[in-house]
Order: C-alpha cells, then sequence, then structure tokens
C-alpha cells in the first residue's frame, strides 16, 4: 500500500497546492516542498528500514511471487477486462522512484524564484506529472501502466504551454503528439498482447505477471514488440524518434526542464527493461542489433548536432539523446553489464542533466537569451556558477569518478562481448563528447565579457540543490556497489545475462 | 398481459402526456419560464418511468416496438439529453422576445420521436420515429428565424437539413420498398426467417439494405452522407445542434445496431465492405477537415464525424465477434460521446445567447484564467474526446481497440490511430488558446454570472466523464447484462 501512499500524497498535495493559490500566491510552493517532503521521508524509509512499512506477503503469494519484490499490492479495478491495481516495487523499481521523488525536490528548487505566475496551477502540475512518473514505475499491470504513461503526459503538456518560452505552442503540442501516437501504438501492442493471451489461455488479463511467456502467432511477434518499442524509444529518445526533444527541453521553463530530462526519459529506459524485452525475449533478441545500432548512431549523430547548437538548452538537449543512446545499447546488449551500466546511466544522467538544465535555465532567467554567442567571460561575474558548470559539464563527459563514468563504461563493457563493431563505435561519442561540453565551458565562461553582462551568482536555494547532486554523483562514482546490488536482484529475474 | 403493455409503453405514453400538457398550457398562457419547467417537468417524470418498466422487460409491445434493457438504455439516454437540451434552451432563449414556447413542443415531440426509433423493432416504427424526430428538427433548427437578430442562419441551417434529410428519408424508404418486395415482411426479427425462405440473395435486396443504410449514415453524419452536418451544426442554435449531437445520433445508432445485428445483414460481405468504407474515409475527412476550423461549433461538428467513424469500426467489429461485445462496445462508446457532446456544446451555450454565439477560437483565448471552472469542463471535455486517460472517452477508445483487435481489423485500427492523431492537434489546439493569457474585455460574458441550469448541465456531464473514466465498472456490468439479449 505504501506505494499507493506516495502516488496519492502527490495528487492530493497537487490539489492542495492548486486551491491554496486563493489565500496566498507563496502558499502553493511551501505546500509542493511539504508533499515532496514528505514524500521523500517514505521513500528514505523504504531504502533504509522496509521493515518498518511491512512487506505485503499475503499479496505476493496470491500474484505468486517471491522474494525479489519487496513491495506488491493487487486489487481489482474493471474486473470485465481483467484490468486490477497492481503496485509493485523491486530493486530497479525503488532506485527510479528515489530518482523521482529526489529530482521532484531539484525541480521545486529551480521552480522556488522563478516561476512567479500562477503557481497554484503550476504546482498541481509538477506534483502531478511526479505522481504520474513513480505510477509509470510502479504500476504492474499494463492497462494501469498505460494510464499512469497517459497521465504524467498532460500536466507536462500545461507547464510548457503555460510557462514556456517564446515558441512553446510549437515545442508543446509537438511533445504531446509525438509521446500520445506513440503511446497509442503501444495501447495497440498491449491489447493484441492481451489478446493472444486471451486466445491461449481463455483468460483476459492485464497482470504483467500473466503476459509474461505468452505465446504469440507467427508472425505478430514482431509487431506487438515494435508498439511498445516505438513507445518506448519516443520517450527515451533514440534516433529517428528524437525530434520532440529539442523543442520541448528548450521551450520548456527550467523546473520543467530537469523533470523531463531527469524523470520522463528514464521512463522510456525502464520501459525497456521491464517490459519490451522480458514479454518478448525472442523477438528482441533477434531486434537487438537494431537497437543497438540505434543506440550507436544516437551516440554519434546527436554528439554531432549537440556540437553545432548556439542555443544552450538545445545543445544539452541534444547531449541527452546521446547520452540516452548509450542506455539503450546497455539494454540491447541485455548482459548483466550492459544492463547495470544503463541503470548507472539513468541514474546519474538523472543528476547530470537536471543540473545543466538548472544552470542554462537560471542563466536564462539572468540575461534573458540562451544564445552562447551573446554570453561569453561569465565566470568573472558568477565564479560559483562557473564551477558548478564545470563540474557538471565534466560528470556528464564522464569523468572517473563520477556516476556518469560508471555508466558509461559498464556499457561499453556489456556491449563489447556482443558486438565488438558497437562498442567501439560507442566509445567514440565519449570522445566528441568531451568537445561539445567544454566547448560550452569556453564559450559561456571564459573568454571576455563582451557585452558587460552582470550576472547575480548563484542563490542560497540553488547552492543547496547543486550541492545535493555534487554529492549524489559522487556517491555513484566512488561507491556504485550501493546501487549495483539493488538493481541486480531485478535484471536477474528479468532474465539477463550474467557471466560469471 | 395488458396491464404488462401499458406498463412496458410507460415512457412513451408518459411523454406524450407531457407534450399534449405543454402544447395545452402554451394554448392558454404562456410564459416561458412556466413552459421549460413543465417540459423538464416531464422529461423528468418520463425517464423515472423506468423503475417500473425494468421488471417486466424484455416485452414485445405490438409488431412495432420491442422495450428491452437494450432499448431502455438508450431511451433514458435520450430523454437525459432531451433534459440538458430544456435546462440549456431556457436561458439561450430568455431575452429572444419572440414566442418561445413552442420551441419546446418541438422539443418534446422530436424527443417523442427519438424514443420511438431507439424502441423500434420495425421499419414503419423506424420510419415513424425518424419523421416524428426529422420534422421537429427542421423546424427547431429554423427556430429563432423570426427574431429580429438571430444569432447565426438559422433558416439556412433549417432548409438545408430540411432538404437533404426530406431526400434521404425518401431514399430510405425507397429501400425499405425494395427490401419488403424480396422478402415479404417489415419486422427486423422476421428478416433472417424470411431471407432464409427466400433463398438466394438478389441484388435488388442488397441495393435495398444499402439504401437503408445509406438514410442511417445521413442521420450519423458518415462520410459522405456528412455534407450538411457543419453548416447546420453552425446555423442552429446552440441547444439544438447539442440536440443533433447527441440525441439524434443515439437513437439513429440504436436502431441501426439493432437491425444490423437483428436481420444478420452485418454477416452480408456488401455491408461490411460499405460500412468499412465509411468508417474510414469518415475518421480521416473528419479529422482533417476539422484542422481547417476557426468555428468551434463546426469543429465539433467534424470531430463528430471522425468520433462515429470510431464507433462504425466497433460495429463491423460485430461480424466476427460475438454480438454481444460489440453492442456493449458500441453502447459505452456512444454513452461517452453523448455525456462529452452535451458537456461540451453546454459550455458554448452557457456563454451564448441568441443574438450573440460565443463560438469563434479566438472568442475562447484566455477563457482558463478568465473562467477557469467553464475551461476546466471544456477541457476536460477535449481531452476525453482525444481519448486520454481517466476520462470516459479513453475506456470508449479502450473498447474500439480491443474489438478491433479481437476481430482484426488491422487496417481500420491503423486509420484510427492515424486520425486520433490528427484529432489531438486541434484539441490542444483549443485547449491552447484557452491557456494563453486573457485580454481585458469589458464585454466578457464569461465573466458574467452564468445561467444555473447551464452549470448543472455542466457539473453533470463532467462528474461523469470522469466518474465513468475512472470507475467505469458498474456501468460496463450494466451494458454487458443488456447486450446479452444480442
Amino acid at each position: 500500500m505504501i506505494l499507493v501512499w506516495l502516488i496519492t500524497i502527490l495528487f492530493a498535495g497537487g490539489i492542495g497546492a492548486w486551491l491554496s493559490e486563493k489565500r496566498n500566491p507563496e502558499l502553493p510552493r511551501v505546500i509542493a516542498l511539504a508533499t515532496i517532503l514528505l514524500d521523500l521521508f517514505l521513500v528514505v524509509l523504504m531504502l533504509v528500514a522496509p521493515g518498518v512499512l511491512g512487506l505485503d506477503s499475503a499479496s505476493q503469494a496470491e500474484l505468486g511471487q517471491t522474494g525479489e519484490w519487496l513491495i506488491l499490492s493487487s486489487s481489482e479495478w474493471i474486473p470485465r477486462f481483467g484490468v486490477a491495481f497492481i503496485f509493485g516495487a523491486d530493486g530497479l523499481g525503488l532506485l527510479l522512484i528515489t530518482l523521482t521523488v529526489f529530482l521532484g525536490l531539484m525541480s521545486l528548487g529551480s521552480a522556488w524564484n522563478e516561476i512567479k505566475e500562477r503557481t497554484g496551477f503550476f504546482y498541481f502540475n509538477l506534483l502531478w506529472t511526479l505522481a504520474g512518473v513513480i505510477g509509470v514505475f510502479t504500476a504492474l499491470d499494463l492497462f494501469l501502466f498505460f494510464f499512469f504513461w497517459e497521465v504524467m503526459l498532460i500536466p507536462m503538456y500545461f507547464i510548457i504551454a503555460i510557462w514556456g518560452h517564446e515558441n512553446k505552442e510549437y515545442a508543446a503540442m509537438k511533445f504531446f503528439i509525438f509521446t500520445q501516437v506513440s503511446g497509442m501504438l503501444m495501447l495497440l501492442a498491449i491489447l493484441m498482447l492481451v489478446f493472444f493471451h486471451y486466445q491461449s489461455t481463455g483468460e483476459f488479463t492485464f497482470s504483467y505477471f500473466d503476459l509474461l511467456g505468452t505465446a504469440i502467432p507467427d508472425g505478430f511477434g514482431f509487431w506487438v514488440m515494435l508498439g511498445f518499442f516505438i513507445a518506448f524509444a519516443t520517450k527515451l529518445p533514440t534516433v529517428p524518434f528524437h525530434n520532440w526533444l529539442p523543442d520541448a527541453h528548450s521551450q520548456a521553463p527550467t523546473p520543467g526542464s530537469v523533470i523531463l530530462a531527469g524523470i520522463l526519459l528514464k521512463t522510456g529506459a525502464y520501459g525497456l527493461i521491464r517490459f519490451t524485452i522480458p514479454l518478448f525475449p525472442e523477438v528482441s533478441a533477434d531486434f537487438a542489433p537494431t537497437a543497438m545500432l540505434l543506440g550507436v548512431i544516437s551516440i554519434l549523430y546527436t554528439a554531432k548536432v549537440a556540437f553545432s547548437q548556439n542555443d544552450l538548452k538545445r545543445l544539452i538537449a541534444y547531449t541527452s539523446v546521446s547520452h540516452m543512446g548509450f542506455v539503450m545499447l546497455g539494454v540491447y546488449a541485455w548482459t548483466s553489464q550492459g544492463v547495470q551500466g544503463a541503470v548507472m546511466t539513468m541514474l546519474a544522467h538523472g543528476f547530470s542533466a537536471a543540473a545543466l538544465f538548472m544552470l542554462a535555465g537560471g542563466l536564462q532567467h539572468r540575461i534573458h537569451t540562451r544564445q552562447m554567442d551573446k554570453m561569453g567571460g561569465l565566470w568573472g561575474v558568477a565564479p560559483k556558477m562557473g564551477f558548478m558548470a564545470v563540474f557538471f559539464t565534466v560528470a556528464a563527459v564522464g569523468m572517473p569518478g563520477l556516476g556518469n563514468f560508471i555508466g558509461e563504461f559498464l556499457v561499453l563493457l556489456g556491449s563489447f562481448r556482443i558486438s565488438i563493431a558497437a562498442a567501439s563505435l560507442a566509445a567514440i561519442g565519449m570522445v566528441v563528447a568531451a568537445v561539445y561540453s567544454l566547448i560550452v565551458i569556453q564559450k559561456v565562461f571564459h573568454g571576455e565579457n563582451k557585452n558587460n553582462l552582470v550576472v547575480e551568482d548563484l542563490t542560497t536555494v540553488e547552492m543547496i540543490c547543486f550541492g545535493f547532486m555534487m554529492i549524489g554523483l559522487l556517491w555513484m562514482g566512488m561507491y556504485p556497489q550501493s546501487m549495483l546490488n539493488m538493481s541486480e536482484p531485478t535484471l536477474r529475474s528479468l532474465g539477463v545475462l550474467f557471466f560469471q | 398481459m395488458y396491464s404488462n403493455l401499458i406498463i412496458d409503453l410507460m415512457q412513451i405514453i408518459m411523454l406524450t402526456i407531457s407534450t399534449v400538457v405543454v402544447m395545452m398550457t402554451t394554448a392558454f398562457k404562456r410564459d416561458h419560464g412556466l413552459i421549460s419547467g413543465l417540459t423538464v417537468f416531464g422529461l423528468f417524470a418520463s425517464l423515472l418511468t423506468f423503475v417500473f418498466i425494468q421488471p417486466v422487460l424484455p416485452l414485445e409491445a405490438t409488431q412495432l416496438l420491442i422495450i428491452d434493457e437494450y432499448s431502455l438504455f438508450f431511451s433514458n439516454l435520450i430523454i437525459v439529453g432531451a433534459i440538458g437540451v430544456a435546462l440549456l434552451a431556457y436561458p439561450y432563449f430568455q431575452n429572444h422576445n419572440v414566442q418561445n414556447e413552442e420551441f419546446y413542443i418541438l422539443l418534446m415531440t422530436a424527443t417523442l420521436g427519438a424514443v420511438v426509433l431507439a424502441c423500434s423493432n420495425h421499419f414503419v416504427s423506424f420510419l415513424l420515429g425518424m419523421e416524428m424526430m426529422g420534422v421537429s428538427l427542421y423546424a427547431m433548427i429554423a427556430y429563432p428565424v423570426h427574431a429580429a437578430k438571430s444569432a447565426k442562419f438559422p433558416l439556412e441551417a433549417g432548409v438545408k437539413y430540411l432538404i437533404l434529410s426530406a431526400l434521404t428519408s425518401g431514399i430510405t424508404l425507397f429501400g425499405i420498398a425494395l427490401v419488403y418486395a424480396y422478402i415479404g415482411t417489415m419486422g427486423f426479427d422476421e428478416i433472417p426467417a424470411a431471407l432464409e425462405a427466400a433463398g438466394e440473395l438478389g441484388p435488388v435486396f442488397l441495393i435495398g439494405v444499402l439504401m437503408i443504410v445509406a438514410g442511417a449514415a445521413f442521420k450519423l453524419s458518415l462520410v459522405p452522407f456528412h455534407i450538411w452536418t457543419p453548416d447546420v451544426y453552425e446555423g442552429a442554435p446552440v441547444p439544438v445542434t447539442a440536440f443533433l449531437a447527441t440525441v439524434s445520433k443515439a437513437a439513429m445508432l440504436a436502431v441501426t445496431l439493432r437491425l444490423l445485428l437483428v436481420s444478420n445483414a452485418i454477416e452480408l460481405n456488401v455491408v461490411t465492405t460499405v460500412l468499412t468504407v465509411m468508417a474510414a474515409v469518415s475518421i480521416i475527412f473528419g479529422n482533417l477537415l476539422a484542422l481547417l476550423q476557426e468555428n468551434v461549433k463546426r469543429l465539433f461538428a467534424y470531430s463528430s464525424i471522425a468520433h462515429l467513424g470510431y464507433l462504425l469500426v466497433i460495429i463491423i467489429a460485430a461480424a466476427k465477434i460475438p454480438g454481444a461485445l460489440s453492442v456493449e462496445g458500441v453502447s459505452f462508446y456512444m454513452l461517452a460521446y453523448f455525456v462529452m457532446s452535451l458537456s461540451g456544446f453546454a459550455v458554448i451555450s452557457a456563454l451564448s445567447n441568441s443574438e450573440k454565439e460565443y463560438d469563434q477560437l479566438a472568442d475562447f483565448r484566455g477563457l482558463f484564467w478568465r473562467n477557469s471552472w467553464v475551461s476546466a469542463v471544456l477541457i476536460t471535455v477535449l481531452l476525453s474526446l482525444a481519448g486520454i486517460p481517466l476520462t470516459a472517452g479513453f475506456i470508449g477508445k479502450f473498447y474500439i481497440f480491443t474489438t478491433g483487435v479481437e476481430s482484426e481489423l488491422w487496417f481500420l485500427l491503423t486509420m484510427l490511430i492515424i486520425g486520433s492523431a490528427i484529432g489531438l492537434y486541434y484539441y490542444l489546439r483549443l485547449i491552447y488558446i484557452m491557456l494563453q493569457p486573457a485580454e481585458d474585455d469589458a464585454n466578457d460574458p464569461a465573466a458574467v454570472s452564468l445561467p444555473l441550469g447551464a452549470h448543472a448541465v455542466m457539473a453533470a456531464m463532467t462528474a461523469a466523464i470522469i466518474y465513468l473514466g475512472v470507475y467505469p465498472a458498474p456501468m460496463i456490468d450494466t451494458l454487458q447484462s443488456l447486450a446479452s439479449a444480442f
């Protein structure tokens, strides 16, 4: 039940924040903070002392599951179609829930001083997006999963469409249509899967556990898998479905970009790991070379495109696609190191991309432009900002000792066993990453301050947020085993290849 | 036996009595408030009779009408729609300085026609109901024609509807004659036996069937019989547009589905082919043309063409899957569409009156900040039309996908996905316009307090959209039991 509470608290907090605006426009952010802190407290409790919350062994037995599910609960919803509320979290789920709640807090930090208009509705959308994402990470009924998949989309649309920048209508519309259409393909695929399961067993069910191992008639398996793949590859995103991302990220307000880059992209990767490959192991194995190729193309192509951007946020957005290419590569290698590396990259990229978007957003808020050729020499006026930019850029490039390095290194290690060519090409991506990252530092912070820009340095709230994210990245870089241990049981049960 | 028959027909009898009462009262005392109150009361009373009818179901009341759970469900839906229209009409016509009372009589007769249509089990009652509804609608659409300054072009719309509707009625009648000539019966449920006796299907029979389908397609505004829809939707007063979009469609759909299933016509290859083509073309055309609209009523008109195309997918699926599942799906989708349309037109109607309609896209700019409640209703409707979870529209779309997958209609499902993708664009565009910063406007209708009746309709329909989307299980159970007869 604890998972349901996590989601319910966010839903309720969102409504509370909206209603409280009438009393005082400052109140919504306080309510949002209290809501997220409460959720964070529960998440920490789950991580540190799961015993306190009580494992739901009864419903585990009922669903025929064993120990790897830390929390599992189930109740009826639409019995006519075998749709049920099945929520569960294992190690992987917990890691991603933690990431979600933590980055939710960070995006709240970036909104704290930036969002001045219509605060109530803003925090409502922020909290509902987080609730939708936690739902995606915990739903184990495919109908419920799809439901949350769409629920997280609408508040995000509002965030971009109302608080976005100059070209927000186009960006919001594109974001919505890409995700929604690919989602519809997934819905079709889900229903086909359910129907094939019904044909072979005579039972209508959307339960993830029941649908695993469904026998699919010849010729249909690939198409059903493709429905899932396109939905997740659009969200991830990977070339050629990445088109929406640069617009959405650059037009969204800072907190929106933080959530988009930090959390929403990870739902795509999660979907691939949890659903696409385990539900269709054989077809996925045949499809893996193509997917890995797409991953490599994503890494190299978007790195090149990123290099030629002048808009700071667009550049960071393209680098996100490039990093997500590593995730795709690692996941479809389907070896222990590859998938572990993908999970680490998801977590570490969540932190580094969120931090970079906060920096870019903070800069835009201060000097009202995202164009890098109008910046320059900002280190002199805003040294704290400069330091943070260097730290997180270096982290994103994959400096040993920080989380991203562990992730990308493991991905390369894992995929090398499967395809030497793919791993070698992907490794080039890490070199290119250094080029496009350092050019940002050079253009923005080094050189002379041509336009005599006066930039207020980071505020206390921002410093606190960046501080937390630095600690997180250092932790991941120094002691990744703590996270690898959590995700390992999950990956074993999903059938990832372990070589020992 | 006869007492049961009377109970069975109670809804129709009650509606007739209310119509007469409203008519007589109008003759003695012209008072807009009184007549509108009587109408709503009479409709409510007719609605509530379902409590008595329920226990004696199903019963065939003469050869013409059949009252079973299915027809009762649609009759109730029709009457609820009529109540909504009556509630919207009162504030709309309040400042209309010409006599308003006859409008309610027409509304009652149109509703009566719709209920007869939904219950009909025979070509005679089919035609009777259709004409009764149609003739009342001609007058309703053109109702404000004598006003010194009417909001739209009611006469143009009325004449357009009259000519095209009369034409299709003629075609339908001819189709019925051909079918009768071939098999010698007009009762829906006698058709299969008569067909068997008649032996091989001749082209005359098939042409007759297709002519009847064309008549239905006209009322359901499926491409290529859709031409009237946008003009009539735009020109008619908003409450009448709401009636056209909800009641008229629901009644026609109920009888069409029954006819196709009971007579086994859905299993004829020609019929499924024609329906498939109409569905695909309606989905694509409806959505594409909706993109170009600057008027919200026209936008809803094209979107209704597309939605009826979606509905057709479930009907076509009945050729391969058990009819019961198809009936369940059609009923749910129609219910969802009914609720969404009524709610959407309630928003336009709340902001409009008989002299000025508030139906341009530009009129909705910043509505979210000027009147959050009304705009939230419209956003819910649009998201529901787009099939987003938490709304009735999503469960409806889920039914289409489920039945489509089960009967392997891959072509239509592809059309559905393409159509929905296009649809998203214009729904989102309207939402985006509402989210824009508001401009100060002294004549802003959204700033003044809106009529109570419209609020009631909006609140009830929005609650229904969300309830059906979040917890559809009870309604699904009901529909499953009513569909079990097929």
